[in-house]
């Protein structure tokens, strides 16, 4: 066997990359539950296209029987319930492990200097995937895929003069047609995987040059024993490899759960409206996109100030769009002196303990009819307002809350 | 000397090379991005549409085809016409000032004959179809005022019996009027302009 890798290395820099980013790769040894999402985003992904491989099989993206072939997967394929259900759900579990990954990013400053490119990486990581999910949405050619489609390709209508001639090369059509779901299909399949596994590529490069942060924020790196070790490091095989074995599989277990017990969610991961073919003439009572989106949904929505000029809806839609944006550039609106949250000073717990309640209720108030009482006191589309504010608050006030901050010193070790 | 010389022809040739190669990726990406557009095959099923609209009674509404969008025909009754000069306050764009119609129903009925209203049922905001409802009054379910018109579902804008949006309602503009002609009393083409074909 040494043999073989000898003949291998030789020709192929096999241990070395085992090394430098298994064997060898000392990664912090105080890691929490939150730093297990990250794998366990590989793995949902690796499940997405093996399911989403076995789908194509037997899937046709044609307007007449896209919908029959789905139900026909659903009854007659063998096993082929489970493999759609597993793909169903696990688009919306990348989600819940995304926003978690993000949060912790947030919370440990992970975010800053030197892992801005690995914060900018991971920003198109999750545009991107929330792309292949929108793509991904319209195959099924339920009532709620074409609808949704609809809605959200006419916001590119209200960019001003290219906007109509957008949307209609966006939609290969003047309407969403079987031109627009064959080219979803060829996005869905091809484009964006491709493109999500050279992002997830150039992320864990980044990631691995500069090393892993960790719940303290102190760079490990900083502090060698006489090899030039970290002190504060274990290898990550293996020590996180195991560690990730054993977190993986809790999360499986909780996602299985959901595809054999509760695979709609109630109406969360599988909108009811979706189980009738889309029917150009007859729009759902509430068009609403899945729940990962709909905290920028509500943004869009939110905007009803008609005094703006160019009206309303283009601001929606910058709004919405500002909103994602605005993600990229927090490594440079963050000025605090440390990173974790642990050496931060209450204005900074306070701003992102409200931003997450305020991109949760956002994230509710999408799935809501705007003009209704959801919550307390005021209509939904109020609420919404002022989520809005909250939101972008939260960006553009951070270089002034975190320099005022009063925070205290980061260790040079990690703390027992 | 030597040397410089050659590097001016070094030169020369790189921005040549790099020019030619330019324009093969630009015609390339055109054809490309072309490639992306409305087939032809899409543009004549954009072909406009003959009704007949012989059978539509007063107070009703039919709904064909075109382009992919629903196209709502109604025949307004007279009492359904009389409440459209009453409504001007409450609308957000009473005259049509947005060129949401061909000029030939610039008008308060926003149709060539007065009965005759020809709109796209897609809601202005977000592109859902709203519902009819030409009940007055409470029995309406909206409000007392209600003279008749439309209700969007999605996310409550309203639009009286000409398609004219209210005000404070999501969708910004009234409802589109497309291209229409009258070959005679009872028979209407939608997609053509009056004036052009027919």
């Amino acid at each position: 066997m040494s043999s073989f890798i000898r003949w291998v290395d030789a020709r192929f820099p096999l241990t070395k990359v085992w090394k430098e980013h298994f064997g060898e790769y000392y990664a912090p040894k105080n890691f929490n539950f939150l730093y297990y999402f990250g794998g366990i985003l590989t793995v949902i992904l690796i499940i997405q296209i093996v399911t989403g491989i076995i789908l194509t099989m037997h899937y046709k993206p044609d307007v007449d029987l896209a919908f029959a072939s789905v139900e026909y997967i659903m009854r007659d394929v063998p096993a082929g319930w489970f493999v759609r259900y597993l793909h169903s759900v696990g688009a919306s579990m990348i989600f819940v492990a995304l926003y978690v990954h993000m949060f912790r990013g947030l919370m440990y400053g992970s975010h800053r200097s030197p892992r801005e490119l690995i914060w900018l990486l991971g920003m198109l990581l999750y545009v991107a995937m929330m792309a292949e999910a929108f793509f991904g949405y319209l195959l099924p050619w339920g009532n709620m895929s074409y609808w949704g489609a609809q809605v959200i390709v006419s916001l590119f209508g209200a960019i001003p003069f290219v906007g109509e001639g957008l949307a209609e090369w966006i939609r290969g059509d003047y309407v969403i047609s079987d031109a627009t779901l064959n080219r979803f299909f060829a996005f869905h399949v091809i484009l964006l995987p491709l493109l999500l596994a050279l992002l997830i590529y150039l992320h864990i490069v980044a990631l691995h040059k500069v090393g892993s942060n960790n719940p303290d924020g102190v760079e490990i790196k900083q502090q060698k024993d006489e090899t030039g070790k970290p002190l504060d490091g274990v290898p990550f095989h293996p020590y996180y490899t195991v560690k990730d074995t054993f977190g993986v599989g809790v999360f499986l277990t909780i996602y299985l759960a959901i595809v054999f017990f509760l695979p709609e969610f109630g109406g969360w991961f599988l909108e009811k409206d979706n189980f009738a073919p889309a029917n150009i003439l007859q729009t759902p009572p509430d068009i609403v996109p899945l729940w990962y989106l709909t905290p920028y949904y509500s943004i869009l929505r939110a905007v009803t100030f008609e005094w703006l000029p160019g009206g309303a809806k283009l601001w929606g839609v910058i709004a919405m769009g500002g909103a994602i944006v605005i993600f990229f550039f927090l490594p440079w609106l963050d000025r605090s002196r440390v990173r974790s949250i642990r050496y931060r000073g209450w204005m900074f717990k306070t701003m992102l303990t409200l931003f997450v309640i305020t991109f949760v209720m956002l994230g509710y108030l999408g799935t809501k009819n705007p003009g209704h009482v959801d919550l307390i006191w005021f209509k939904n589309v109020t609420w919404a307002q002022i989520g809005l504010v909250i939101y972008f608050a939260f960006f553009l006030l951070m270089p002034i809350y975190t320099r005022l901050d009063k925070t205290r010193p980061e260790p040079d070790r990690l703390v027992k | 000397m030597e040397d410089s010389r050659n590097n001016r022809r070094r030169r020369f040739l790189a921005v040549v090379t790099s020019v030619f190669g330019l324009v093969g990726v630009g015609t390339l990406a055109a054809s490309f991005v072309a490639s992306m557009r409305p087939s032809a095959r899409a543009r004549a099923a954009g072909a406009p549409v003959e009704v007949d609209i012989g059978d539509l009674r007063e107070g009703q509404m039919m709904v064909v085809e075109w382009r992919g969008k629903p196209v709502w025909i109604i025949r307004r009754s007279r009492e359904m016409l009389s409440g459209l000069g009453t409504l001007r306050s409450k609308l957000a764009d009473p005259d049509s000032q947005v060129e949401q119609q061909p000029v030939y129903a610039q008008n308060e009925t926003r149709s060539i004959y007065p009965e005759i209203l020809i709109v796209l049922g897609v809601c202005t905001h977000l592109g859902c179809a709203p519902t009819k409802n030409f009940e007055r009054g409470i029995s309406s379910g909206l409000s007392e005022e209600w003279l008749g018109g439309f209700f969007c579902p999605c996310h409550g804008s309203t639009f009286d019996l000409a398609g004219r949006v209210y005000k404070n309602v999501p969708a910004p503009t009234n409802l589109e009027v497309p291209p229409h002609t009258f070959l005679s009393e009872n028979r209407i083409v939608v997609g053509v302009d009056s004036g052009r074909a027919a």
